[in-house]
């Protein structure tokens, strides 16, 4: 038995917490426990995307989702419970169906995954993108900083892909440049709409609440 | 304890991805609130995005990797969730000042 490998460690723990986390906010039927569950679910995967070397992306998850998404979604269940305690159960049936469709799902893809297993230990591909750094690297998390190669791929130029055989993608030519601007422009009109759309106005008189009594502060 | 001294392997990411994508799956069926469903799909972008990861990181793949793509691809489906969040939070407003209810099982009042 040789020394113990603290990456392999921290996986598991990662990976119970991501999984374990993942299958409360599905049995949990309290929608603020559900985003707390998600919450702990997401920061989990962020410590995975940590321990696969890229950790600009592991903070990008951890700023973004759990930062502002999920202060998004938490002020979206606060503005929508009616109550204080929002339980949404369903019944027995749709549970049995639910579960043997996911059994279903997970049985492919679990398949699919030791499958790629078999192959990639078996006989490695030529390398399509690697650098040098990153070919002799081995089983180690790679040493080098991914910002710097994550910005100039995204302003077009690849250095990541000095070494590639390619004349034309040698060039810089298989940079970010058009989808960074398009996502770009693409998150202004998002979020300009959905200014728009959640916009306060005044609160019309739902369907079902019409021929009983009108709760108060509705007025139209 | 021989599994904890050997490397991870690609596998290992594959099947967590795998139960976030499942969880995800089942949380966008069973869940009757929109806020639920968006959850459930929180859950599948993530699964999907540890894929990139595992896939692009030399550390795991050796020399047959994604590269840097794996990363810029996880960057921009992480920017297309937190935009899509947005929208679908909006549109959850909306509807709960039209309708009092996030429930999904009324939203067929909403055709036409």
């Amino acid at each position: 038995m040789g020394p113990i490998n603290w990456q392999t460690c921290f996986f598991f723990l990662m990976a119970a917490i991501a999984c374990g986390a993942a299958i409360a906010v599905v049995i949990s039927s309290n929608i603020v426990r559900m985003a707390c569950w998600l919450v702990l679910s997401l920061a989990a995967v962020a410590g995975l995307f940590f321990l696969t070397g890229a950790e600009f992306l592991g903070a990008v998850q951890l700023m973004v989702y759990v930062g502002g998404t999920m202060v998004l979604l938490i002020f979206g269940v606060m503005l929508t419970a009616r109550g204080p305690f929002v339980s949404m159960k369903i019944g027995a049936a749709q549970w049995v169906v639910a579960v043997i469709a996911a059994g279903a799902l997970l049985t492919v893809l679990l398949q699919a995954a030791f499958g790629t297993f078999g192959q990639t230990q078996g006989k490695p591909i030529a390398a399509a993108g690697s650098s040098r750094e990153l070919a002799a690297s081995g089983n180690d998390v790679a040493d080098a900083a991914s910002y710097s190669p994550l910005g100039l791929g995204l302003i077009g130029v690849r250095i990541d892909r000095l070494a590639e055989r390619d004349h034309v993608l040698r060039g810089g030519m298989s940079g970010y440049l058009l989808p960074f601007e398009i996502i770009s422009v693409h998150l202004v009109v998002v979020l300009v709409g959905a200014a728009y759309l959640a916009r306060a106005r005044r609160r019309m008189v739902p369907r079902h609440w019409r021929g009983g009594e009108q709760p108060s502060g509705v007025e139209d | 304890m021989s599994i904890f001294c050997e490397p991870v392997g690609l596998s290992h990411y594959l099947v967590v991805s795998a139960i976030l994508f499942v969880c995800g799956v089942l949380c966008m069926t069973t869940k009757r609130n929109v806020l639920g469903v968006l959850m459930g799909i929180e859950l599948v972008l993530n699964g999907a995005n540890l894929n990139f990861m595992a896939f692009g990181s030399p550390a795991i793949c050796g020399t047959s990797t994604l590269g840097l793509d794996g990363q810029l691809i996880a960057l921009f489906v992480i920017v297309l969730a937190a935009a899509e969040a947005a929208v679908a939070l909006a549109i959850a407003l909306n509807y709960y000042h039209t309708h009092a209810t996030v429930d999904v099982d009324r939203g067929n009042e909403l055709k036409g």
